[in-house]
């Protein structure tokens, strides 16, 4: 092989080994920066606290099951005449919520029960909690990925 | 020369493939944990119905798949609910509307697994599978039988083994031999010339008779494929072999459904199906009445008798979240139907809710096109699928067959 030959065969080799290298960057980067899945915020215009978390385990799709919020003002006290509209879907699949989750009961110190959610595919799911109480009305959105 | 630059280049591609992880006969991690999660195998233990006490009684079972197959069950002595629910057929009948007394308006469903599902029929418009069972003993168009009828059938002939069961019979003695709310306005008026008590009685030996064929139903399961053996293999890092063993284009045709074509975003787990409602497009069959999917029948479901909140459920109210939050009046329930499971898919055309489709190819090119729906919105969008890659999709359903 003369030494053309020699350096075209190489210069082959590099590249391909440069498309590898690239490949494996490429795919085993982080895929886009996901969503917040901060299970704790400030609602939108800053009234109250709002956490959330499953009354039992980690929800499983397709399982029916309940989630318990905790809503006092910014500085902690408990807010105990809370009413709520749950809402949320999938933003990617732009379709809503396979339910209509309500809250149920007052189980005190601002924590409520939220019956009937379901996540009915796996992915991104959103769930938005509008926000009753005498100091007024505010919302609050969570994600998750299921 | 030549010769030994191609074996380098191929060598070099081969090399990065491989460190990208991703050559063609591999699955990536995430593939392979999907793949898992539709295996058969991955199906959870069939949950108790505590709705129906009797769910899992053998003697109820047994009552229940004599009842299912018994001709006595309909006005006319011709029809049980296996004339449609064909045993040696997936428990369907390869018809695009399903034939009792008369033509309905829409396909027969198979039945394997269904005690799993929160809702029935493809609207979902009953609650148990015990709810579901009145509704054809009662249609004009299928089994068109009427309660007293009925009451007084198990009694002539399962008397001594419905009492065994269930509890004593009414006294049936005086009453119309055949009044319902749903017969001719003569069966309708003797029903309503019942007293409330009789009615009552009646009522509860209807309900028993659904949670006979119920506790039977639960019986109906899928039988693992070829796909569920090839899943296994591969969870468990072994090279399928044998009868568990992919052809390429099949593979490919895996790659896509859980990938690029979405597939997997509703036929998802070991059942192939979310269990939910979705518009999917599917255009209506002309000369049918007008037919508006899961919006049509949230009304129905709820104000059913013998739906989880009324009195014939056994247990409590808790078993009844399905029912108490189900959605209600959303815009996506417009012509929404069930997501069927795809299990023996291949084997039982034509598909949809009323038998549009007469091949596998046919439904292919229907979600590709993602035609815009008659009323409301489809969820499907449009794909780009080459013809190698829709032939590949379809040979992919096909290994849930055999
Ligand atoms: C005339 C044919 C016919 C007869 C008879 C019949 N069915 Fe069906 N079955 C159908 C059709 C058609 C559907 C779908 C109807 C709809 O969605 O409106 C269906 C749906 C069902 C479903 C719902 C399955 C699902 O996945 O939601 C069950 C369960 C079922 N039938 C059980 C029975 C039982 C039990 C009987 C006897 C009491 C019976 N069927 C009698 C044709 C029939
Ligand atoms: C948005 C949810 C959704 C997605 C995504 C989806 N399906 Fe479906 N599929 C359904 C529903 C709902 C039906 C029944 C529709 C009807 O009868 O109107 C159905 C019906 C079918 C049927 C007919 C089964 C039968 O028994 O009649 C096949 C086959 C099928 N889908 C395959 C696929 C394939 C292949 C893909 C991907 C290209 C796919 N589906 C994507 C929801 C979905
Ligand atoms: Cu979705």
């Amino acid at each position: 092989m003369g030494s053309t030959g020699r350096m075209v065969v190489g210069a082959f080799g590099l590249v391909a080994l440069a498309v590898g290298f690239l490949a494996v960057v490429f795919l085993t980067a982080p895929a886009a920066p996901g969503p917040d899945l901060a299970r704790a915020k400030t609602s939108v215009k800053g009234l109250y606290s709002v956490a959330i978390a499953p009354e039992t385990s980690e929800p499983r799709q397709g399982d029916l099951h309940s989630w318990i919020v905790t809503v006092t003002t910014r500085q902690g006290t408990p807010v105990d005449n809370a009413s709520f509209t749950i809402g949320g879907g999938m933003p990617e699949h732009a379709h809503g919520l396979p339910t209509s989750p309500e809250a149920t009961a007052y189980l005190g110190d601002g924590r409520y029960r939220i019956e009937g959610m379901k996540f009915s595919m796996t992915g991104w799911w959103q769930l938005k909690f509008g926000i009753t109480a005498p100091v007024g009305a505010d919302e609050a959105t969570f994600n998750l990925v299921l | 020369m030549k010769g030994r630059l191609l074996t380098k280049l191929i060598a070099a591609a081969a090399l990065a493939a491989a460190m990208a992880g991703c050559s063609d006969a591999d699955f990536t991690d995430a593939e392979k944990r999907t793949i898992a999660s539709m295996a058969l195998s991955a199906l959870a233990p069939l949950p108790a119905d505590p709705t129906n006490r009797f769910a899992d009684n053998p003697g109820a079972a047994a009552l229940g798949a004599t009842l299912f197959f018994d001709t006595g069950m309909s006005r006319d002595g011709n029809v049980a609910c296996g004339t449609c629910h064909k045993i040696d057929r997936q428990f369907q009948d390869d018809l695009p509307r399903g034939i009792g007394v008369a033509q309905t308006n829409r396909r027969t469903m198979p039945l394997a697994g269904v005690a799993r599902d929160p809702f029935f029929f493809w609207d979902g418009r009953r609650d148990s599978l015990w709810s579901q069972a009145l509704v054809p003993l009662e249609n004009p168009l299928e089994h068109a039988g009427t309660r007293t009828s009925y009451a007084h059938y198990i009694k002539r002939r399962f008397g001594e083994r419905y009492e065994r069961i269930f509890r004593p019979l009414p006294d049936l003695d005086g009453l119309p031999t055949s009044a319902g709310p749903f017969g001719t306005p003569a069966e309708q008026a003797a029903w309503r010339a019942m007293t409330v008590q009789q009615r009552d009685g009646v009522d509860l030996v209807f309900a028993d008779i659904g949670k006979a064929m119920a506790a039977f139903e639960r019986s109906l399961v899928h039988a693992p494929t070829r796909f569920d053996r090839f899943a296994d293999a591969l969870a468990k890092g072994t090279a399928p072999a044998g009868d568990a063993v992919l052809s390429e284009e099949e593979e490919a045709g895996l790659r896509l459904f859980i990938g690029k074509a979405n597939c997997s975003t509703c036929h998802t787990g070991p059942r192939f199906t979310d269990n939910h409602f979705h518009n999917t497009g599917v255009p209506p069959v002309a000369g049918l009445p007008v037919d508006r999917g899961r919006i049509a029948v949230v009304d129905e479901v709820r104000a059913d008798p013998f739906n989880c909140l009324g009195k014939f459920r056994d247990g409590g109210e808790e078993a009844c979240g399905e029912l108490r939050f189900m959605q209600k009046s959303s815009p996506e329930l417009v012509r929404a139907y069930k997501t069927p499971s795809l299990r023996g898919v291949a084997d039982r055309p034509p598909y949809m809710h009323a038998g549009q489709f007469a091949t596998l190819e046919q439904v292919v090119d229907h979600y590709v096109r993602a035609q815009a729906s008659v009323e409301g919105e489809t969820e499907i969008h449009p794909l780009q699928l080459s013809d190698r890659e829709r032939a590949a999709l379809v040979a992919f359903l096909k290994t849930l067959s055999d």
